[in-house]
């Protein structure tokens, strides 16, 4: 806690990034959400818990834009915005998937350079020929997902194609295409899921680096309640498509709401 | 202006100044419509159970239909004929199923797609070397007298198309909710896995599923071949069964039976009060486009189910 | 050991980025182009060069622009032949009545027409996929045959509604004659040649420049492709109108080149399949392979036809045809369950075993 307070004060959280104000969406008659708010601040690490079916990925649809909600806005850096999944990306919103999005085709190295994708501007007349603005942009985008190789560490499978990689170096593979995008904003889908303890640990520690070092905010789904309580900043928690409590690690695991809904009470 | 007028106003006036001749028309494609259903059944059948898009079913057709009438050329009984065909179209199947689908199992849909126009191209190769290429007339007996319902004239072999196709579509139907075998077929087609691990034996059900569809093609090739004699282009003509598909949905029978006849009376109606405008042989790519149009605004099909991406 | 790829260092991106890193590839395939530009003209004659290579090379841009579309963007279309169309009956227009023009000009124009038509048949592929926008290009395929044999603007009114090609020098009046009945056919090879060239190169790199990669990311996992920012219609209808440009020069060049007129049935559905059998044996995905698979459907029939005489049979004619279904179909099947890779993967196999050679691991 006291940790927190000098990140604080060192001025590593700023002001509120995105805000998400009365979200509710259904699917016909179901309501996946139901009158959501939450806010998140520039450089925070922010965790959404809650129990299988309670709608976290659904939040996280409805902030980059794949699903609409039928009522309720999302401001993103202050503006409101009602986005394709596309201009998500380009106004800086990046994620990953519970079930590995990757391009099961493509190389390690390709699969990584797609996420440099909206930052080169080469026509395609230049790309055939493959000279002058294409050539540069391909040379200058590589020099900059080599980078990101190194920091995640998968420099041997560089040229591998990510369908023969196992599972945690696939998810590993899948976040170096996030961080290619450069996001202000990073959702991570239950990045942890199906890892080994031991993969778990590198991939926190990725998390925090890249919130440390890039300065990234990232909202994360994770259901492994320790690594959570030790790296998130605030946590929200839903169940059932309601937000149940929202505050500080240690305010949300005291909560008698939110023991209720993990443990479940007896009526 | 002109344009406009043999576009919007002057065929509808020719439809109300001869309502018969337009019944005639609108029965005549109908008619021609139950043909595309037939075909368009047996696609369904095979998607249905084996998730495959059967490229090869108008083949089937063809193929069906000329062992048939080889067989009865060569002065075999027509029942015995018959049942020689279908033997030889199981034969198929398990051909099918043995060196086609054995090998490609969990492989992506388009392989096995483009496997079966291999298929397509090897039955028709083996059929035309053994029966040749000439267009034989096929008689078994189908009445083609006419008859009229008030001026409108109506060729009883259509009729007993339609009877025929109708019988088939409720055999089917009842085949698959109530036997044993239609119930393993429809968890087959929900989830090819699932269906294994509760021990229903996958390689039997597909060679039912094809032996089915290889049944249904020989009785559209007897429909077919009486009508025109069977021809190399019965298996072209059954291309007109995609776009069938479209309208009615991959996975859904009335879907097929229901397109069938929107395509095959559209395309009549079409050709003969528009065609003049167009050009003439409209009916070469109407239902291409109508399945088009279509698409735009119902992409599932008829009577498909909405399509729910997750991710 | 014949052939190496180890102790070659790369000490740049751009070393690492190059089209054919290893040296040995550079110069296995700079010494097939020349041999191709040179060495072929010397020594095939009228037969190999007008009745086999010139079809081949034709029918491999083709096979190129359906690959593209099909094998890096992952829409499956059954409209080649139609595509081909609209850039043969193009290109003739342009080359009549716009007869300033140089003749490359002209077939680059039909290429640009085909590309427009493309992307107006690509519309649908938003909101369909697979098969069911395989029966959409099937529209395309119906509806642009009729279109081109009933609308007799595109063949100038002319009565048979087969227009011959005239015979077109290089640059309007300067250079040799390239096109029609009396170029010579050495001539028409350069000229079909140059475009295979080129095209095959602009393809490799787009292939491995963004636009490949936004392809391929769309075949692979549309949704995906999405959220990082690539816009689907947009990447769609790009994979649509460069893959018919193709297609378009493809049946340019085959009416002015190669049948020396523009006959509605030289882009028949069969063409469509034809071409597709090409990307599937010769390798989705694999400009290579649109190469090996378009000699590869192209020789077999001539092949099989030409066998029972080597063998000293006499087989008739008609008996050969269905054969050849049969053969096709065939291989066709063998080819997916054995290597759905196609004649492309065989090669990179055949590659690996030479580098390992004599040792069997």
């Amino acid at each position: 806690m006291s940790e927190m307070m000098a990140d604080n004060e060192n001025g590593r959280i700023g002001g509120e990034l995105l805000s998400v104000d009365n979200i509710t969406l259904r699917f016909g008659g179901v309501k996946a959400l139901t009158d959501i708010s939450f806010n998140i601040n520039k450089g925070e690490i922010r965790s959404i818990i809650g129990p299988n079916g309670a709608g976290k990925s659904s939040m996280l649809n409805v902030i980059n834009g794949f699903y609409k909600p039928q009522e309720g806005t999302i401001r993103f850096k202050g503006k409101n915005v009602n986005m394709k999944p596309d201009l998500a990306a380009k106004s800086g919103i990046a994620r990953t998937f519970q079930n590995i999005a990757l391009f099961k085709g493509m190389s390690t190295l390709d699969n990584i350079m797609t996420g440099r994708m909206l930052k080169m501007k080469a026509g395609f007349l230049s790309q055939a020929i493959y000279w002058g603005r294409a050539q540069k942009e391909e040379l200058e985008n590589r020099a900059f997902v080599e980078e990101i190789i190194d920091f995640l560490e998968i420099q041997s499978i560089r040229k591998t194609p990510v369908g023969r990689l196992p599972y945690g170096l696939q998810k590993r593979v899948e976040l170096a295409r996030a961080l290619a995008m450069e996001p202000e904003l990073l959702l991570l889908d239950e990045p942890m899921a199906g890892m080994n303890l031991e993969e778990k640990e590198d991939m926190s520690r990725y998390i925090i680096d890249v919130n440390e070092y890039f300065g990234t905010t990232i909202a994360l789904i994770e259901h492994d309640m320790g690594v959570v309580m030790d790296l998130s900043d605030r946590v929200v928690v839903l169940d059932y498509g309601c937000k149940l409590a929202d505050g500080s690690p240690d305010e949300v695991s005291s909560n008698q709401a939110v023991i209720d809904a993990y443990l479940g009470v007896a009526h | 202006m002109e344009a406009l007028n043999a576009l919007f106003v002057t065929p509808f006036v020719e439809i109300f100044d001869a309502p018969w001749f337009f019944m005639e028309v609108l029965t005549g494609g109908l008619m021609a419509g139950v043909m595309y259903s037939l075909v368009a059944l047996g696609f369904v059948l095979i998607f249905k159970a084996s998730g495959v898009f059967n490229f090869a079913q108008g083949v089937m057709v063809l193929f069906a239909a000329l062992n048939f009438v080889g067989l009865m050329d060569a002065g075999v009984p027509m029942i015995l004929a018959g049942i020689i065909t279908i033997a030889i179209m199981v034969a198929v199947a398990f051909a099918i199923e043995r060196f086609v689908l054995r090998p490609l199992v969990n492989q992506e849909h388009i392989i096995l797609f483009m496997a079966t126009i291999g298929v397509a191209y090897f039955l028709e190769g083996v059929g035309e070397m053994i029966w040749g290429t000439d267009v034989r007339p096929l008689n078994v007996g189908i009445p083609d007298d006419v008859f009229f319902v008030g001026d409108a004239m109506i060729q009883q072999s259509d009729l007993f198309a339609a009877v025929v196709a109708g019988f088939l579509v409720v055999v089917l139907a009842l085949f698959f909710h109530y036997t044993r075998t239609g119930r393993a077929l429809r968890a087959v087609a929900d989830d090819h896995q699932a269906a294994l691990s509760i021990g229903i034996p996958l390689n039997h059900i597909w060679v039912i599923v094809w032996s089915v569809a290889g049944f249904v093609a020989l009785v559209t090739g007897i429909m077919w071949g009486s009508k025109l004699g069977v021809q190399f282009s019965l298996s072209v003509i059954a291309l007109k069964a995609l776009p069938v598909l479209i309208l009615g949905g991959f996975t859904s029978i009335p879907g097929a039976i229901v397109g069938g006849l929107i395509i095959g009376a559209g395309e009549k109606v079409a050709e003969v009060y528009w065609g003049g405008f167009f050009g003439g042989a409209i009916e070469e790519w109407f239902a291409y486009i109508l399945a088009l149009a279509f698409l735009f605004f119902r992409p599932q099909g008829l009577f498909g189910e909405k399509i729910i991406e997750r991710v | 050991m014949i052939y190496r790829e180890a102790g070659e260092f790369k000490t740049s991106y751009a070393a690492d980025q190059g089209l054919l890193t290893i040296p040995m590839d550079r110069w296995f395939v700079i010494g097939l182009v020349l041999f191709a530009f040179i060495g072929m003209p010397l020594v095939g004659d009228e037969y190999w060069l007008g009745s086999i290579m010139i079809p081949v090379l034709i029918l491999a841009i083709a096979a190129m622009g359906l690959n593209i579309l099909t094998g890096y963007a992952g829409q499956l279309s059954l409209g080649t032949g139609a595509f081909m169309a609209a850039g043969a009956y193009m290109a003739y227009k342009v080359a009549t009545n716009l007869s300033f023009l140089p003749v490359p000009v002209a077939i680059l124009a039909g290429g640009g027409f085909s590309a427009m038509i493309g992307v107006l048949f690509g519309i649908p592929s938003l909101r369909i996929k697979g098969f069911y926008l395989a029966v959409a290009t099937l529209a395309a395929q119906f509806f642009l045959l009729w279109l081109f044999t009933h609308v007799d603007w595109f063949v100038n009114y002319n009565l048979s509604g087969v227009p011959a090609i005239a015979d077109y020098h290089l640059f309007v009046d300067w250079g040799p004659l390239v096109t029609g009945a009396q170029a010579s056919v050495e001539a028409r090879y350069l000229f079909v040649l140059v475009f295979a060239v080129f095209l095959a190169l602009a393809a490799r790199n787009m292939a491995r420049c963004k636009i490949g990669r936004s392809w391929m990311a769309i075949r692979d996992m549309d949704i995906a492709a999405e959220i990082i920012g690539i816009r689907p219609l947009h990447t769609k209808l790009s994979a649509f109108a460069i893959s018919s440009f193709y297609c378009g020069v493809a049946g340019a060049l085959w009416a002015f080149c190669f049948i020396n007129n523009v006959e509605p049935g030289a882009y028949e559905i069969e063409r469509s399949f034809q071409i597709l059998f090409m990307i599937i044996i010769g390798g989705l995905g694999s400009i290579l392979g649109s190469f090996l698979g378009a000699a590869f459907i192209f020789l077999l029939p001539i092949t099989l036809s030409q066998l029972p005489g080597w063998l000293g049979l006499d087989v008739p004619a008609d008996v050969i045809t269905h054969l050849e279904f049969m053969v096709m179909g065939v291989l066709i099947i063998f080819f997916l369950i054995v290597e759905p890779h196609g004649l492309a993967r065989l090669w990179q196999i055949a590659k690996e075993k030479l580098r390992r050679w004599p040792f069997p691991y």
